[in-house]
């Protein structure tokens, strides 16, 4: 029983499942029953993969003991690489694999240079996230590119699955993506090295962990992520913007954090990330729906962060008090 | 004389400017118990460092069982079957012990270019048995490193040396930090390798440690060897006179 209650109160995502919960039946109260009713649910399944998308990979990264503060530059990278080329007349297939190249090649250049120079993959990333955003601006000459119609396959990104569905097609990708890197983190060898390097880079190199190559991989699926995220956003809104996902890199730090991803990797979930990225989006609907002043929001996730995480550091205290032998 | 089971000749390492290693050469035979000792920046660490993998000498030769080697890094010394229990301990506390025994070698069921899925019964199994082989008893194999002791822990290193069958065992100094108690069942366990057919390297700032436990002393100094003796030709007054 105690060995449970300790698991219990260990369980990283704990925080986030008790304030998904406080938060439902706040905001259904406070908002007469608007907030759960079908219409508002849809629309927030809808916005949710894009920012969840992001938030796994930088959740995936942070447990790898890094960070990557470039991903709303890139967010908005990959889609003008891929609408650039687009409004060229190249087809839909080459232009959406260059936009997610662009994206790879970002986090590859993170990667190798915080690796290779021995500095800190905040100021790497800080960096990448001002050349990204200018690169984004750059490339669109200003304005943003004309799309010829009907070029977007939106039946496969966008679209609701049926008339009158609770879920866009985005929604597939985002859970299926979510369960694969969740198995990777939690099944392969490759996420057991993911925790150790993250957990004790001293102990993973001396184990023979390629550490660097696991890292620059984690960068890698962090950008991808970004990219296709920002894609399908471009998707669903049907132009490419130069300015999307602008301070979405925090958002996706708080997320993760949120979640009960500790700022000195090792410890995390991906699960947790994206519990994170759910109470984001929810909070963001529920101020709305409350007819509060929407400028409110970032006040509330703010708190939100920082109550988190002495939430979880207070429950995990309490969970290493309870003595069971070991 | 049997045939040494690792042949260490003119090795020498150079660290910007600062000669660590001059020209060691050393025999190390099988199932003896050798006790590295010497003052900081003697160039134990450094020998350690290169026979474990994690550095590279800048001349000179290693061979094991007659062959000569070359180790890029730790997993081709740990393929040899040369396994090295840190100081600091080369455990990661965020892990379970399970995860931790086999990290770099976790068992696969299938893989696609060595990364694949781990098979978590066997490596819990294999734990637990690994654990209680080198007389620890622990509850349950999904304990996270973090809350364990520090005799635990190295406990655990040891345990997870031991599982992978290796031929000589690195102890660099394994018994800082430890309590009386677990100190005393470290040099037992050190006592005990020749049994197992195992050799034992054993770095210690204390003397009466590596007396207990020891055949051999190899004394460093200044990045050479200045004593070579058997435990029983010598005290630990000739050596402190020599570092």
């Amino acid at each position: 029983m105690k060995r449970l209650l300790k698991l219990f109160l260990d369980t990283p995502e704990l925080t986030g499942v008790v304030f998904l919960v406080a938060l439902t039946i706040w905001f259904q109260i406070g908002t007469g029953g608007l907030f759960l009713n079908a219409q508002n649910t849809q629309g927030v399944l809808g916005l949710l993969p894009e920012t969840g998308l992001v938030a796994i990979g930088v959740t995936l990264l942070m447990i790898c003991g890094e960070f990557d503060l470039s991903v709303g530059s890139v967010f908005a990278l990959a889609p003008m690489v891929m609408a650039v080329l687009l409004e060229q007349g190249l087809p839909f297939a080459p232009a959406f694999a260059a936009g997610l190249l662009a994206a790879a090649a970002i986090g590859l250049l993170n990667g190798v240079l915080t690796i290779r120079f021995a500095i800190p993959s905040f100021i790497t990333t800080l960096g990448m996230m001002f050349v990204a955003r200018s690169l984004t601006v750059v490339i669109s000459g200003g304005f943003p590119p004309l799309l010829p119609p009907g070029v977007l396959p939106k039946w496969l990104f966008v679209n609701y699955l049926y008339e009158g569905s609770m879920f866009r097609m985005s929604f597939l990708w985002f859970v299926v993506i979510a369960v694969l890197v969740s198995l990777l983190l939690s099944r392969t060898n490759f996420g057991n090295w993911v925790r150790a390097t993250g957990g004790f880079l001293p102990a993973a190199q001396a184990m023979g962990i390629p550490t660097q190559r696991v890292k620059i991989v984690c960068f890698i699926i962090c950008s991808v992520l970004a990219g296709f995220a920002g894609t399908i956003q471009v998707m669903r809104l049907g132009a490419p913007l130069p300015s999307i996902g602008e301070g979405l890199e925090l958002q996706a730090v708080a997320a993760a954090v949120i979640g009960g991803t500790s700022l000195l990797g090792g410890v995390g979930t991906i699960l947790g990330g994206i519990l994170g990225a759910v109470l984001i989006r929810i909070i963001d609907n529920g101020l709305v729906l409350s007819r509060v002043d929407a400028n409110w929001f970032k006040l509330a996730i703010g708190m939100l962060t920082i109550l988190a995480v002495i939430l979880n550091a207070w429950l995990s205290k309490r969970a290493k008090s309870i003595k069971v032998e070991a | 004389m049997p045939q040494p089971i690792i042949e260490i000749r003119d090795l020498h390492k150079w660290y910007s400017g600062v000669h660590a290693l001059k020209g060691v050469t050393l025999d190390i035979y099988p199932n003896e118990a050798l006790g590295l000792v010497g003052d900081n920046g003697a160039g134990k660490s450094t020998l350690i460092n290169i026979l474990s993998g994690t550095q590279e000498p800048d001349g000179g030769e290693i061979a094991m069982e007659g062959r000569p080697v070359t180790f890029h890094n730790p997993r081709d010394a740990m393929q040899r079957g040369i396994e090295t229990i840190y100081q600091y301990n080369s455990m990661v506390p965020t892990m379970t012990i399970a995860r931790n025994i086999f990290i770099g070698r976790e068992p696969l069921k299938y893989s696609v270019l060595g990364i694949g899925v781990m098979d978590q019964k066997r490596m819990r199994e294999a734990s637990i048995k690994a654990v209680a082989d080198v007389d620890l008893h622990l509850r349950s194999p999904d304990a996270l490193v973090g809350e364990l002791s520090g005799g635990q822990r190295q406990g655990i290193a040891i345990a997870r040396a031991m599982h992978f069958k290796s031929k000589v065992m690195i102890l660099d100094e394994p018994t800082n930090h430890l309590s009386v108690k677990e100190t005393a069942k470290v040099i037992g366990f050190v006592r005990s390798l020749r049994e197992q057919n195992v050799t034992g390297i054993f770095i210690s700032h204390n003397m009466h440690h590596v007396f207990e436990c020891c055949d051999r002393i190899v004394a460093m100094a200044r990045g050479e060897i200045v004593l070579d003796k058997r435990v029983g030709d010598t005290s630990i007054d000739e050596i402190s006179a020599h570092l």
